[in-house]
């Protein structure tokens, strides 16, 4: 590298999630540890052995788009828009002429149009029809919605969509970040979304035999699974003298990021690749452990993974793992798959912008292998320097973001 | 028991050793009744297979959560433990619905 590095700042934040349909609303249910998990209302519900999920709900997708858009926009897209107009309307940034080309969109997604996909096999398969849509493809598509926040601001920079499973948004931010950082552009809109909450698409999690049929209470001693998220959040992530110059509100800082793979198993966490993940990121921000308030955790509510997560902490803060607040809002959101890391990255900006730190609701029996101050039930006020956010997915791929306060 | 209710659980144990046996990439006779599944070398991701497996050879729901495996009311602590898990849930199962 001949040039230093620029920094990078966040100016902008939007979100849809079984929390709030804005940032406000979201932060202010996970101030107030409020559950969005709730019965499941979708088709064939009585089908499922799973029941509960984290809905977005009162959502009138005829209020934010047209017919023709309607047409072309699966659920996962609807949530991607909703969420990058209240994130560009806050950054307050006009893209046009050299901005436009400088600037993109990276988002993640695991599934892509999953609802697409589950209504149209109905059509052929359940109901013999021979004939489907002309759009099921261009409205499936994994980077439907990346193209589709594209077409409505105008960004014509790099853009592109990333697929790691419960680490896409992490992953994308991570490219977002690092394009900003290098000087490859100067904004990118990026984060990420989900909706896979149809029949096809929770039948199909309940074939591993991991989600909780009950409540998502990680760290708890009594946790007994996941429960799954449906929404979006998205970002504006800025040069950072770019946005001092125009005197745009800065939210945070993005700090560091690291990524590793666990290379060993397909669906069973590893403490060693989360402890390289999270080391990794401090080390590449140039960030004191000590000065780490707060970890949103990967906190899915399985066994498996809270007790590796907790080790991980251990191993990477050594004495300052017991000073540290973790806590996992997906008791609050459920798992928002490859749009929960975009979710959560929103817990870290009120930690270092707002001084609260989400909680860990649900939290009902200690257990000896969770042994942090995981924030149980109610959340806490203290002023966090620095917040890092964890993703650790199926395939043993670890994406952490680390958020300084500004 | 006539021979055969006999001869029906001799079925279901030959074929739940089977498909444990397919599992643990082993011959049905070294699949020995008081085997764990550590023993047989069947990892989490080989036991829910199995039972889908077992699901599907027997119509029946087998109660089973991977994070809660204690709570889940099905003892997979041994090979004779499971079968006899397994003929339970038919009976119940099935029993009720007339034992087709």
């Amino acid at each position: 590298m001949t040039t230093g590095l620029r920094r990078v700042a966040i100016t902008g934040a939007g979100t849809i999630n079984p929390l709030g349909h804005s940032v406000p609303a979201t932060l202010e249910a996970m101030r107030e540890g409020r559950c969005g998990i709730g019965p499941l209302e979708i088709r064939d519900v009585d089908r499922l052995a799973v029941r509960i999920g984290g809905q977005v709900r009162d959502f009138a997708a005829e209020a934010h788009f047209n017919r023709q858009q309607l047409a072309l926009y699966d659920r996962f897209t609807q949530f991607t828009l909703i969420a990058a107009r209240e994130a560009i309307a806050q950054a307050g940034l006009d893209f046009a002429g050299e901005l436009a080309a400088r600037s993109g969109v990276v988002l993640g997604t695991a599934g892509g149009g999953v609802g697409t996909w589950d209504e149209n096999y109905r059509h052929v398969y359940e109901e013999g029809k021979n004939r489907v849509h002309p759009f099921v493809v261009p409205k499936l598509m994994n980077n439907a919605a990346a193209s589709h926040v594209a077409m409505e601001y105008n960004l014509k920079g790099p853009s592109f969509t990333v697929s790691t499973a419960c680490a896409s948004s992490n992953h994308a931010m991570a490219q977002a970040f690092q394009m900003v950082r290098l000087g490859m552009s100067r904004v990118m809109v990026t984060g990420g979304s989900e909706s896979m909450l149809c029949f096809g698409g929770v039948k199909a999690w309940e074939g591993l035999r991991v989600m909780s049929r009950d409540a998502c209470r990680p760290f708890s001693a009594n946790r007994n699974g996941m429960v799954q998220g449906e929404g979006a959040g998205v970002f504006v992530f800025e040069d950072m003298e770019h946005a001092q110059s125009r005197g745009a509100e800065i939210l945070a800082e993005v700090a560091g990021f690291a990524m590793s793979s666990d290379a060993a198993d397909i669906v069973m966490p590893s403490k060693q690749g989360a402890a390289r993940a999270m080391a990794g990121a401090l080390r590449d921000g140039g960030i004191d452990p000590a000065t780490v308030g707060y970890i949103n955790a990967h906190g899915t509510g399985t066994l498996a993974n809270d007790k590796t997560e907790c080790a991980a902490v251990a191993d990477v803060f050594g004495a300052h793992a017991d000073r540290l607040m973790i806590s996992s809002t997906k008791s609050m959101h459920g798992h928002l798959i490859g749009g929960t890391g975009a979710v959560e990255l929103l817990s870290c900006i009120m930690a270092v912008r707002d001084g609260v730190v989400a909680p860990t609701i649900g939290y009902e029996e200690p257990d000896p292998e969770c042994a942090l101050d995981v924030v149980p039930n109610a959340a806490r006020e203290a002023e966090i320097e620095v917040a890092l956010s964890n993703a650790f997915a199926f395939g043993g791929l670890n994406a952490v973001l680390a958020l300084r306060h500004i | 028991m006539d021979s055969e209710g006999i001869g029906r659980m001799t079925d279901v144990r030959d074929k739940v050793i089977g498909i444990i046996a397919e599992q643990a990439v082993l011959e049905p006779s070294d699949v020995r009744a008081d085997a764990t599944l550590e023993d047989l070398g069947i990892d989490s991701l080989g036991l829910v297979e199995s039972i889908f497996a077992i699901e599907e050879a027997f119509d029946i729901s087998v109660p089973f959560n991977a994070n809660a495996p204690e709570e889940s009311d099905f003892d997979i602590s041994s090979v004779d433990a499971i079968v006899a898990g397994i003929e339970r849930l038919i009976a119940e199962q099935h029993g009720r619905a007339g034992g087709a």
